[in-house]
């Protein structure tokens, strides 16, 4: 594993941009975490999801050493909060805990600077994530859910029948992409950019681990900004010809007093875009899979589904859960910080692992079951809380229930067939292929 | 005693018991008014237990804090006497007091 020789925000406004050396993470198997000493514990290791060892490592954690620092790790130093109860504490504290200037473990490339919400403090978070938030509101999600589920059926009732194929591809991909291209009203046509982009900007190794090289990042980062710029006219030229704005997230940028000239500030814009379309398709996505696999992986849950589908919106908030799509976020503490018996120091680095406070035994009964009538299945992290609460989570519940009603409409099973493969990354948990062979329900 | 009643958006009423000491937004759960969620489980960090107090209760319940405000800030249903009931701890002084419920949690 290469290790990164400077991460600093040093590079901000230099100019011109300099070359960063090619970073790349070469997967090497993970030891046993019983064989290695507390310290040496680095849980930023991109493949510790794909390697199945992310439970006992944050197991370990969780019991011997709850806030955990490791000093050097690819990322720099970063303390670790992996118990339920503390995770809350840093996420609610915005004021001890400063989301700025990025919410991933790594830091920027120096080519790659972007400015979104999720990134800022108050006050310049709230009035740009108020900006846009109404496109999710639930009053306007009540208007979507007749398409939301055309779409879902479309989708299910092309499926093969008693034949192999990809459930990420053929189902994931493809509905979370129709519904980010309506939420922008993106040309549908060419839709199929949408998930590419978002893989491109959560893939930085640098960031997250991922595999995405800087040359095919900012080639797909420009035709992003293209695609919207030109997206952004479009719209406002119609606006201003007195057509009435829509409820995408680009009319509501334009109707609103604070973002109204953001395309204006192109770091701002495209960081708000990619918040967005990140945001809005790595973790419904990957909760799409995963509800398969886990409920694969306890096959008496699907019977019990399959007896009461009344349970499918206790289950919708336990495959969240249970899945994490998004490991963690992370702080930089503003001021000398005590908790659980350490002390974080003004400035350093804190990562709240949102996958390890949703398996915190502490906080909650067998949290390695999955269990679909789980009490208080909506009490889990995946959302985040305080101030930069997912801004999307009622339409991610409200997608995957519906998925989840059509499936039972139509299908008997839905069987594994072979191992998932999964993304390489620290931050998103998610599958790149799931294969499984679906059987009709017989009528 | 004493009671409070919870007036669900649809116009519903359900009336409970006031138990001294508890948050509102566990009186609601215990007594299984519909319509308010606590994803957070009652610390002031998602916004959805909100609830909106009839304007001649709100003096006696007092308005929504800092920490509140914000995240009644993402919902909006908002209105001047909104608060997060986790955040409303139930005296008997509240006998006989009003809520409405958003139509919406968020």
């Amino acid at each position: 594993m290469n290790s990164l020789t400077n991460t600093s925000d040093e590079f901000v406004a230099t100019s011109p941009i300099p070359t960063m050396p090619a970073v790349e993470f070469i997967e090497q198997p993970i030891a046993d975490v019983s064989t290695v000493a507390i310290e040496d514990i680095d849980v930023s290791n991109p493949f510790m999801f794909r390697q199945n060892k992310w439970q006992s490592y944050f197991k370990r954690l969780r019991d011997e050493c709850p806030v955990h620092y490791q000093k050097n790790s690819p990322f720099g130093p970063f303390w670790s909060i992996t118990r339920f109860e503390d995770i809350m504490f840093v996420d609610k504290n915005h004021t001890l805990f400063s989301s700025e200037p990025v919410i991933v473990i790594g830091d920027r490339p120096a080519d790659y600077m972007l400015d979104m919400f999720i990134a800022m403090d108050p006050p310049k978070h709230d009035v740009q994530r108020q900006a846009v938030q109404g496109a999710v509101a639930p009053k306007n999600l009540a208007e979507m859910e007749v398409l939301i589920r055309e779409r879902t059926v479309d989708v299910l009732n092309d499926l093969p029948v008693d034949k192999s194929f990809d459930w990420v591809e053929k189902v994931s991909v493809e509905l979370t992409t129709r519904m980010l291209a309506t939420l922008f009203d993106f040309p549908y046509e060419k839709r199929h950019k949408l998930p590419y982009w978002s893989d491109l900007a959560s893939g930085s190794p640098e960031m997250t681990g991922g595999m995405i090289q800087a040359d095919e990042r900012v080639a797909g980062i420009t035709d992003l900004m293209t695609e919207f710029s030109q997206l952004w006219h479009t719209k406002a030229t119609q606006k201003a010809a007195g057509e009435q704005g829509g409820f995408d997230l680009i009319s509501l940028m334009q109707s609103n007093e604070n973002t109204k000239n953001m395309v204006d500030n192109p770091l701002e814009f495209l960081g708000n875009l990619v918040l967005l379309i990140v945001g809005g398709n790595d973790t419904t996505r990957n909760s799409m899979t995963g509800g398969v696999d886990a409920l694969n992986e306890f096959p008496q849950e699907f019977i019990k589904l399959k007896n009461d589908p009344s349970l499918i919106p206790n289950m919708v908030s336990e495959i969240i859960r249970w899945q994490t799509p998004l490991a963690h976020m992370r702080r930089i503490a503003t001021q000398d910080v005590e908790l659980n018996g350490k002390t974080i120091k003004k400035g350093d680095k804190v990562v709240m692992w949102y996958v390890s406070g949703n398996r915190d035994e502490r906080a909650i009964d067998n949290p390695d079951q999955f269990v679909i009538d789980r009490d208080k299945a909506r009490n889990h992290l995946s959302f985040g809380f305080g101030i930069h609460r997912c801004m999307g989570n009622r339409l991610a519940e409200m997608q995957l229930r519906i998925l989840w009603e059509e499936i039972l409409q139509r299908f008997e099973n839905i069987e594994v067939i072979d191992k998932p493969k999964y993304v390489q990354s620290n931050f998103v948990k998610g599958y790149t292929e799931l294969r499984v062979k679906l059987t009709a329900k017989t009528q | 005693m004493g009671h409070i009643t919870f007036i669900e958006h649809s116009g519903e009423q359900h009336t409970t018991p006031i138990e001294e000491g508890k948050s509102l937004m566990q009186t609601a759960i215990d007594n299984g008014i519909p319509g308010i969620d606590a994803d957070c489980g009652g610390v002031c960090a998602c916004g959805t237990c909100h609830v909106i107090v009839d304007e001649s209760w709100i003096e006696a319940v007092g308005v929504a804090n800092d920490d509140e405000i914000m995240m009644l800030d993402f919902t909006p249903e908002k209105a001047k006497t909104s608060r997060l009931s986790c955040q409303i701890k139930t005296t008997a002084a509240m006998n006989g007091m009003i809520v409405r419920l958003p139509e919406f949690q968020m």
